[in-house]
């Protein structure tokens, strides 16, 4: 696996997200607390609302859709509602964020 | 005939007397009813959650006109009684005498006042009353305030003037607070949670003077010669039984007036109840007893059998966050063992104390849930033999079951007590479930259950849903959401109460259960501080829906829709012009006219609001908050200036309007409009707030709706200036804010609060209307700005993405 440098932490609001563009769509880069990040796709399974837009809390999110909240850890959606996204292997480096290649590269989308 | 029955006191305890009474036989007496204090019965024991601000004195009045009325009781309240003439059968008010078949004497109890010198100092007061309490509100947040006395009472007042005011000092005498109720390691756990509150604490600490000031007092001076600088000093060291009357009157008494079991004075035509009686030698503070001998005192006066028995009691205390229970005996001594339990990173301590295989008292603090299954076996003395290994982890653990709550109260014998207050126990409550009452109201009003404290309102509800099972329902004050057990209303209260000023200190106080809220609370509790403390707490983005943060509405494809501010529904060729340019620049798919007189440009990018913002910041136009729970737009008609009918310039005053409100925060979003004649052509009657000129002037009207209800607006006043229409509509504008539940639009506000109440805040009262106006421009001075050109100054970078690989791989 190999890392590559998105961005300072700082960037970043504490608890918000902000957007990475690749080619297999965008990524949401969550931060929930001063030091813990979280990467999952941007669009909301239910109805695609931008997940990077919600209001996140603990180490979830809220969809600003429909309100979907979503596991940051697991993806899973939680409460009544069924559906899953795709989260992304991500780490903090000297305050650097690092997401893994593999979400980015153009090969492993194809 | 009717026998004439004269009650001297409006107490707790004379209270219950006179419910049972005309709820057993609503015609046997003709009752006149003494009070001293110009008011009648309500709940003196939940004077604390008063002044620590979770709820207010209209919440805790027992017994209110109404309910006088419908019984034909006379009330003389204001009014001291000056004698009993029992040879006469006589009650001399100060107003007139009322002959009497029977009496019932509740005098209550005076505190006790330690006779210092300085005593009698101005600011040297008791927690007895209303006025105490009201005394203590009074204070501001600089003032310092020492309170004598580190039992329950004390502790109480101590915990809701930290509400007010920083400096609060308890100086208790003993080694460890609450030493009737505690033993030293739980008096530890109360004394650090205290002082995490804020409070300081002196124990081992005796009082020597009260020091003066011309005529008030200035400060305590200890034993030990440290000098304590107060405005204001509690005493709340104990009571003693008000005899005075019953003593005049020759009625037996020593501490208190002796009573039998049947609450017979000395006199076969005179009862007595309450803190003034004394009884088998004991006198009584708690409520609980209070109840049986009022209960007892009715069946008598109704010649029925009943005789009052002294029970073991327990105690909690009603502090926010504190914890403890405690009942029977924990003294140490020889033949008995303790079981302890710690767990002292969650702050948790029970001690259970055993003397020959019986439970003989139990001290907890941090985890109480078990306390009334404890309480149970003490006043049962039933054999713990069989479960003393698995004893201390309560009910749920006997017989193995799961830890699920709601087994551990389906475990609960019949006769296991709930409501300690009222002595109701669990048998009752169940009965009065299956007899239909259904919800928590039903049964408080059948069985009196957690209609004292409230601290068992938990426990009855839990009982309700195992009688229940699924036909619960839940009651109506909800909380705001799963991660807390609190209303809206509670919170809002807490807030103010507690001068909570960060959401960290909300999750902290108020014991959320998650860490930061969830998509419900935290815009909720973020709008509840800002309206608050305008100044103190700063709004956060983050915790907003992100139409708000982002300044413009989120489409159902992700883009969004911006739209500039026409001030009154009034534009130039320019800012056409500008509108016109940005939405081709941008490439906006829809450009629509709003029903609130403006421009909506719809479908713009995400990434591109901060360009088109500082394009149209360029022409002069600003951000319209089309987004915002907040001010959205004030219609107007065209008025003086150009309609033969108009009376006034309707349009100069919606813009000055729209000028003096614009970036308030509100509850919800709040639309006004104003007409400038009643043909009512800016259809100002279903705003939430209207103006509609007359000739003589301007009615303003509020709460109307045009949406999922729609309503008529419903007349608050008419005034005849221009300034001070403006004056009336920041000053509703404020309360709605200050008062209203978030979400909540202008006309459910005043659904709940009432037009008359309305009315005497901002119409009838001008020192409070121009008090809300002040608070209202306090808050504008710092949100009445565009946000727009805040965030092209500042922010226009988050609006990006943070890294872009599509851009690097097509290099």
């Amino acid at each position: 696996m190999s890392w590559i440098d998105i961005g300072h932490i700082d960037e970043v609001p504490v608890r918000g997200a902000r957007l990475v563009k690749t080619h297999i769509g965008c990524i949401a880069v969550f931060r929930t607390a001063e030091a813990e990040v979280f990467a999952a796709t941007n669009n909301c399974p239910h109805k695609g609302g931008p997940l990077s837009e919600g209001i996140v809390h603990g180490q979830s999110v809220t969809c600003p859709l429909h309100n979907w909240v979503f596991d940051l850890n697991t993806g899973e959606a939680k409460g009544a509602d069924d559906g899953r996204i795709t989260t992304y292997p991500v780490r903090l480096k000297d305050g650097r964020i690092l997401l893994d290649d593999s979400a980015v590269s153009r090969r492993s989308a194809a | 005939m009717k026998q004439r029955l004269v009650v001297i006191g409006a107490g707790m305890a004379s209270g219950r007397v006179l419910e049972h009474l005309t709820d057993a036989a609503p015609d046997a007496f003709e009752i006149t009813l003494f009070n001293a204090e110009p008011r009648g019965n309500y709940n003196r024991i939940m004077l604390s959650p008063v002044l620590s601000g979770e709820k207010t004195y209209e919440e805790i009045v027992t017994h209110d006109d109404t309910w006088y009325a419908e019984r034909g009781i006379s009330c003389r309240f204001g009014e001291k009684v000056a004698k009993i003439d029992r040879e006469m059968k006589v009650v001399e008010g100060e107003n007139g005498h009322v002959p009497y078949d029977k009496l019932v004497v509740a005098t209550g109890s005076n505190p006790f006042i330690i006779p210092l010198p300085g005593h009698d100092l101005d600011g040297v007061i008791a927690y007895r009353d209303l006025e105490d309490t009201q005394q203590m509100m009074g204070m501001s947040p600089e003032n310092k305030v020492v309170v004598i006395g580190g039992g329950l009472l004390g502790l109480e007042a101590a915990a809701g003037m930290v509400a007010h005011v920083v400096d609060v000092t308890v100086v208790h005498i003993m080694g460890h607070l609450m030493e009737r109720q505690l033993d030293e390691a739980a008096g530890y756990l109360l004394k650090k949670s205290l002082e995490d509150k804020g409070i300081k604490i002196c124990l081992q600490a005796n009082s020597k003077e009260i020091l003066g000031q011309d005529g008030k007092v200035r400060a305590l001076l200890l034993d030990d010669g440290t000098e304590l600088p107060c405005d204001l000093l509690v005493m709340a060291v104990g009571i003693r039984p008000n005899t005075a009357l019953a003593h005049e009157a020759g009625l037996a008494a020593g501490r208190g007036i002796h009573v039998d079991d049947q609450m017979l004075t000395s006199d076969p035509d005179v009862y007595a109840v309450g803190e003034c009686v004394e009884h088998g030698g004991e006198i009584f503070g708690l409520v609980a007893p209070l109840y049986d001998q009022a209960k007892v005192a009715a069946r008598a006066l109704l010649e029925e059998d009943a005789a009052f028995a002294q029970k073991t009691l327990s105690t909690k205390l009603k502090v926010t966050g504190c914890d403890l229970f405690s009942a029977g005996d924990f003294a140490d001594g020889p033949g008995r063992e303790d079981i302890v339990f710690r767990d002292p990173s969650r702050g948790v301590y029970k001690r259970l104390v055993i003397e020959e295989d019986r439970l003989v008292g139990a001290v907890m603090y941090g985890d109480t849930a078990d306390g009334s299954w404890f309480f149970g076996l003490i006043k049962d003395g039933t054999s713990i033999d069989e479960m003393r290994e698995t004893l201390i982890f309560g009910p749920a653990y006997q017989g193995g079951d799961t830890a699920d709550p709601l087994s551990a109260v389906a475990a609960l014998p019949p006769e296991a007590e709930i409501c300690g207050c009222n002595g109701v126990c669990k048998g009752e409550i169940v009965e009065a479930i299956n007899a239909g009452a259904d919800d928590l109201g039903a049964v408080r009003a059948g069985t009196k259950a957690s209609a004292s404290c409230g601290t068992c309102t938990g426990l009855v509800e839990q009982v309700l849903q195992v009688t229940l099972g699924d036909d619960f329902q839940m009651p109506t004050a909800q909380p705001i959401c799963g991660c807390t057990d609190l209303t809206h209303e509670d919170v809002r209260r807490l807030i103010k109460g507690q001068e909570l000023k960060s959401q960290a200190a909300v999750w902290q106080e108020l014991s959320w259960t998650t860490p930061n809220g969830c998509h419900v609370c935290r815009p909720a509790i973020n709008y509840y501080l800002l309206a608050d403390w305008p100044l103190e707490y700063q709004d956060d983005p983050q915790s907003r829906f992100v139409n708000e943060r982002k300044h413009a509405n989120i489409q159902k494809d992700g883009t969004f829709s911006v739209v500039p501010r026409m001030w009154g529904g009034i534009t130039t060729p320019e800012e056409l012009r500008a509108i016109a340019n940005a939405a081709d620049k941008y490439d906006v798919p829809t450009v629509k006219v709003t029903g609130g007189q403006r421009i909506d440009l719809l479908g713009v990018k995400g990434v591109d609001l901060p360009a088109i913002w500082s394009d149209l910041n360029k022409a002069g136009l600003v951000s319209g908050h089309a987004y915002s729970k907040g001010l959205r737009t004030v219609k107007t008609c065209v008025g003086t200036d150009h309609c033969r009918f108009g009376t006034q310039d309707s349009t100069g005053l919606g813009i000055k309007l729209e000028k003096t409100l614009w970036g308030a925060w509100t509850p919800h979003k709040l639309k006004l409009a104003v007409s400038g004649c009643p043909r009512n052509c800016a259809e100002a009657t279903c705003k939430d707030i209207g103006v509609v000129c007359v000739d003589s002037g301007y009615q303003i009207s509020i709460g109307g709706a045009a949406g999922m209800d729609v309503k008529e607006t419903e007349l608050l006043c008419q005034v005849s200036t221009e300034d001070e229409a403006i004056e009336v509509v920041m000053a509703v504008t404020q309360a709605y804010r200050e008062g209203g539940k978030y979400l909540d639009r202008l006309y459910k506000w005043l659904g709940k609060v009432g037009m008359d109440w309305v009315k005497a805040q901002v119409v009838d009262d001008l020192e409070n209307r121009a008090a809300l106006v002040a608070r209202f421009e306090l808050s504008q001075s710092i949100y009445r700005k565009d946000p727009w050109a805040e965030h092209v100054k500042e922010k226009a970078q988050t609006y990006a993405p943070i890294a872009d690989f599509t851009l690097e791989a097509a290099e």
